[in-house]
């Protein structure tokens, strides 16, 4: 059995926005409190000394350091580079991280930059952030960037198409991005804050997994809410659904808001538990951040050194 | 019927917030005979962190401030300490003061932060200087204020010694993290409502009850704590002040009373000099 037909295997036979709709009909509803509660318990746990620094090591190996404004520069990108490839540059024991994640124009830098080392070039595409641009245009965007060099690519799904119950559209459009995408791994955002609901967010998961999704992930981070516990938990949830089904393993990122080792020490206390230990790497879980390396980087030091830091010891991106 | 005693509970006050010690414990804050006034909040490491971390949020904002506007401030802080006297006075006596020396202590604090008050607009002229130098140029110093600073009130007087040590840091533009009398905590407390009623931003002044000898250890070595007012040290404390210093070479003061000077503004600011073209 192929790939492709491994996922399509919990699809309808024949995909059109009417079956669709009763597949994503069928996926359980989800209980809001019982998550809350989920989350809220699994934040309790506390993770020290060995163990803690091995998290702060692991939370940088799964990050992609990202810097997506309208301000970017080659230059910018050039230096974010160069942290992603040693973020302390004092502490030999500190991993590069998985990849810097840019805008479509900036992926020539970021391949320049990173050339010859471990560091992943991910690109944004189909017109990020709105996605509000016709499917060709997106298609061509995605071919664009891989022709660049990007390894990854970080598409967003048209949300005015799957709120208006076009399903068609969505899945279609993920599809064909797939298929451009080619050897690239295509990483599939939601923009949960735009779904409404956590029903939402559980059945857009499922879609996205089923039309080709290597990964997918909560945000853009140009909405407010973007990443949040709850939503993690119910996105890694439908990949565990969706695994279960299918046998296919998908990818999570969740990304947005995260700017805390405590914070990003609690997502992967759910993706443990959620998951387990084989998501428990960057092949399959991603942080999408930009503040958030200094301050694991912080963090590091406290735990080496017993003294609190500052942010005056490290560089801004 | 006689009614049953609204007991208060004396929390910490950090980022203009009344949170309890995270790590829930408290300790008992004695009269002269050893019995119980209240139990008051015992911060942790992690408060004291936290404290840090919202002091040095608000650095930028206290900073930017004009020095007339954090005059004004300084003075409003004055003006609801008099309105509160009572309670200042009530708690003074209550942790041993005679009524008088308490009404006396009270009335000082008030005057030193109208003292203190006066000076936000006008240290700037007396240690800043244009500088005579041999070339076309403007030099020109000016002082900056330090930054994040630790202050370790005094044991005793403890309102007078907390308002004589955090008033002068304030004046320039740094933000405080306080760590307030151990032996007698409630006026310091009450000093935080004080200070919460009185435009303070949040997180410019930072206050934390609870062991000296648990915190100053952590706040002797954060490095981003740029200097330490160590008024309530005692020699041991003090040494291990010094000892924490080194990591960021953090500014000490020593202990040195509870009087008034504008040199204490001085020793929280930095000195800046441009040196800009003439003639052209």
């Amino acid at each position: 059995m192929t790939l492709a037909s491994q996922r399509s295997s919990i699809l309808p036979d024949r995909i059109t926005t009417p079956t669709l709709r009763s597949f994503l009909g069928g996926v359980p509803s989800v209980d809001d409190v019982g998550a809350a509660e989920r989350v809220a318990a699994l934040s309790t746990r506390s993770i020290k000394r060995e163990s803690k620094l091995d998290a702060l090591m692991m939370m940088i190996r799964m990050m992609d350091l990202t810097t997506l404004e309208g301000q970017d520069t080659a230059g910018k990108v050039a230096q974010m580079s160069a942290k992603a490839i040693r973020p302390d540059p004092l502490d030999p024991d500190v991993p590069s991280t998985a990849a810097v994640c840019v805008y479509p124009n900036m992926v020539k830098y970021a391949v320049q930059a990173t050339e010859g080392t471990s560091v992943k070039v991910a690109s944004v595409a189909t017109y990020f952030p709105s996605g509000l641009a016709d499917t060709d245009l997106k298609v061509e965007e995605t071919s664009r960037v891989v022709n660049e060099g990007a390894d990854e690519v970080d598409m967003v799904i048209d949300r005015g198409a799957f709120l208006a119950g076009e399903y068609f559209k969505v899945f279609d459009e993920i599809r064909r991005v797939k298929d451009a995408s080619g050897e690239a791994h295509l990483k599939v955002i939601l923009e949960t804050g735009e779904l409404g609901n956590l029903d939402n967010v559980r059945r857009a998961s499922m879609l996205a997994m089923a039309a080709g999704a290597d990964f997918i992930k909560t945000s853009t981070g140009k909405i407010q809410p973007a990443a949040t516990l709850p939503v993690t938990l119910i996105m890694l949830e439908a990949i565990r659904d969706f695994f279960e089904a299918t046998g296919v393993m998908v990818g999570m990122k969740p990304a947005g808001g995260i700017r805390t080792s405590k914070d990003a020490m609690k997502y992967l206390v759910v993706l443990n538990e959620t998951l387990g230990t084989p998501w428990m790497t960057p092949d399959w879980f991603r942080f999408g951040a930009s503040s958030l390396l200094n301050d694991v980087l912080m963090q590091i030091r406290w735990v080496k050194t017993g003294r609190y830091w500052s942010a005056d010891y490290f560089t801004k991106d | 019927m006689s009614r049953l005693d609204v007991k208060k509970t004396y929390k910490l006050y950090i980022g203009g917030k009344f949170p309890r010690s995270e790590s829930g414990r408290s300790y008992p804050a004695l009269n002269k005979d050893g019995e119980v006034l209240a139990r008051v909040a015992s911060a942790s490491r992690k408060d004291l962190r936290d404290a840090v971390r919202t002091a040095r949020g608000a650095v930028s904002g206290w900073a930017g401030r004009s020095g007339y506007n954090r005059g004004q401030i300084l003075y409003r802080i004055a003006e609801t300490l008099e309105d509160r006297a009572g309670t200042f006075v009530e708690q003074l006596t209550a942790s041993g003061s005679t009524s008088a020396a308490a009404k006396k202590e009270v009335g000082q604090a008030v005057d030193r932060l109208v003292w203190y008050a006066g000076w936000a607009d006008k240290f700037a002229q007396i240690y800043g200087n244009l500088n005579p130098v041999s070339g076309p140029f403007f030099n020109i110093s000016a002082p900056e204020p330090t930054g994040v600073v630790g202050v370790i009130a005094p044991e005793e007087p403890a309102l007078l010694g907390l308002v004589s040590r955090l008033a002068p840091v304030l004046v320039p533009g740094n933000t405080t993290v306080v760590l307030a009398s151990e032996s007698v905590p409630m006026p310091a407390i009450t000093f935080s409502e004080v200070l919460d009623s009185s435009d303070v931003p949040a997180g410019v002044v930072n206050l934390l009850t609870g062991s000296k000898d648990d915190l100053i250890p952590f706040l002797a070595d954060h490095m981003d704590v740029n200097a330490v007012d160590a008024g309530g040290a005692t020699p041991n404390q003090l040494t291990r002040v010094q000892e924490g210093a080194v990591h960021n070479v953090k500014r000490v003061v020593a202990p040195d009373g509870t009087g008034q000077s504008p040199y204490r503004i001085a020793a929280f600011t930095e000195t800046k000099t441009v040196w800009h073209p003439k003639g052209l």
